[in-house]
């Protein structure tokens, strides 16, 4: 069902669903509430995997900023031109700290677009003299071709072997322009070659581009190794196009992607396709049990969607000024039924398929 | 009773006939679950027979479940009408070949 479609955040326009607490209402509201689908604690508990604990620090994601040249109507972040949450540099520098201590071998830069944030540039400098095995860059593609200030970031990338993770929600325009935006499709695929020229994505190449797809609408992805395929093979013959992985990720009912369920009156439909799916054995892999998110504020998180409902840790350290990593492994991770998207089907995290 | 012969929510009942008839019914998710593995056909391959034979069958469950499957395998729109366009296609031709039959019969029955 085709919903009015806006070019502003739900902040911007002050909707409802812009605030966490009637986001969680939601969730835990209506056939979670009377009992016609199970909440999240209590399918876990089945499999007595209650409550959810960390296990080894391997990521720290940090999301830079909500603002984003893009306002795709799926966003989780509710990201676009008009979110004026940005990192300070103060507080990219109590992240430097931490990336310098943590045993985390990988850093997943986030946002909006990241590289909006004024300080971005520095903060790659100063974070890739840390010697951190895996640095990821999230970037949605259009940046780089969104203003000349932008057009050397496959350089700026390669210079300091940043890791980059882009979404591509289709390999044909219409898909790809229906969820993100008109346009995006050919400024995407002109990001890819840049980045393919500098050797980004090449199959020998240790400069690693990686892809995200997201289902463009009320259905989860299946099958990440044919879709693989087919993406390759598309974009191979119609653009000449290479990239290493592709990564098929579950959109969680946060913000818009909620609000575009509800409004096209899917919700429900939704949440019964995701409790349908779920995968006792993607529980174990779930994001949150290895990656703390950081956000543009310092608040820490047990994931980017946590953040996005303002779920802070569960741990006497809650922000990046007290951060301790012993104190914050040793939490039980906050859950609601959003987690099901976590675990439908194979699972899916930033890194694609868990299980 | 609902008012209507077919309700969406039903489509989520579907594993529920296997309660009243446990063996019957356990046989067949099997046999189900079994035709749409990976085999000589894709699973995506598949799912595009089943659309297909889904319309021919008008079947508003199948055709319920198997556009959400196509999607979720990332088979485009243009796609899934050509599969059902292979449906109609066969479904018409085989009505018009009976055709042959009617021509027979008349000229049997013809001076
Ligand atoms: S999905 Fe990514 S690119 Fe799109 S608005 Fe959100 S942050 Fe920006
Ligand atoms: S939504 Fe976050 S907290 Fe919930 S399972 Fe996924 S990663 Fe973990």
């Amino acid at each position: 069902m085709s919903v009015t479609k806006s070019k502003k955040s739900l902040h911007k326009r002050h909707d409802d669903l812009a605030q966490a607490n009637k986001q969680l209402e939601i969730l835990s509201g209506g056939i979670f509430a009377d009992g016609e689908l199970p909440t999240f604690a209590k399918k876990i508990k089945e499999t007595n995997q209650f409550p959810l604990r960390p296990k080894k620090l391997e990521i720290l994601q940090i999301n830079v900023g909500y603002m984003c040249n893009q306002v795709c109507e799926h966003c989780h972040v509710d990201a676009g031109p008009d979110r004026k949450e940005i990192m300070t540099w103060e507080t990219m520098e109590q992240c430097l700290e931490v990336i310098k201590n943590t045993g985390a071998h990988t850093l997943d830069l986030t946002g909006g677009a990241p590289e909006m944030n004024p300080h971005f540039r520095r903060f790659v400098e100063e974070a890739s003299k840390a010697g951190i095995k895996d640095f990821i860059v999230r970037s949605n593609l259009t940046i780089i071709r969104a203003n000349k200030k932008y057009y050397d970031l496959p350089d700026f990338f390669k210079k300091h072997n940043v890791h980059v993770v882009s979404s591509m929600p289709h390999w044909t325009r219409g898909k790809t322009d229906k969820q993100r935006g008109e346009g995006v499709f050919d400024l995407s695929i002109k990001a890819l070659q840049e980045l393919n020229e500098r050797g980004y994505g090449m199959p020998d190449s240790d400069l690693r581009l990686d892809l995200v797809y997201n289902p463009n609408g009320a259905y989860l992805p299946s099958d990440q190794a044919g879709m693989e395929k087919d993406f390759k093979k598309a974009l191979m013959e119609d653009f000449g196009i290479q990239f290493h992985n592709l990564f098929a990720i579950t959109n969680l009912p946060i913000a818009r992607f909620l609000d575009y369920l509800i409004a096209s009156e899917n919700y429900e439909d939704y949440m019964y396709q995701l409790v349908d799916a779920y995968n006792p054995a993607a529980v174990a892999n779930v994001m949150c049990t290895n990656t703390i998110s950081i956000s543009w504020d310092g608040w820490l998180y047990d994931c980017d969607f946590n953040q996005m409902l303002d779920l802070k840790v569960n741990s006497k350290v809650k922000h990046i000024s007290d951060y301790n990593e012993d104190l914050l492994n040793d939490r039980d991770i906050i859950i609601s039924q959003h987690c099901y998207g976590c675990t439908a089907g194979a699972g899916s995290s930033c890194q694609g398929t868990v299980a | 009773m609902a008012n209507n012969y077919y309700d969406p929510a039903d489509l989520r009942k579907f594993g529920k006939i296997t309660e009243w008839s446990e063996e019957l019914g356990t046989k067949f998710f099997d046999y189900y679950g079994k035709v749409f593995e990976e085999g000589a056909l894709t699973a995506r391959e598949k799912a595009l027979i089943a659309l297909a034979v889904a319309h021919t069958e008008q079947c508003p469950y199948c055709i319920d479940a198997y556009t959400k499957d196509n999607l979720q395998r990332g088979v485009t729109k243009k796609q899934m009408m050509e599969a059902i366009h292979v449906g109609a296609a066969i479904k018409s031709g085989a009505t018009l070949v009976h055709g042959t039959m009617m021509m027979n019969k008349v000229n049997k029955l013809e001076m």
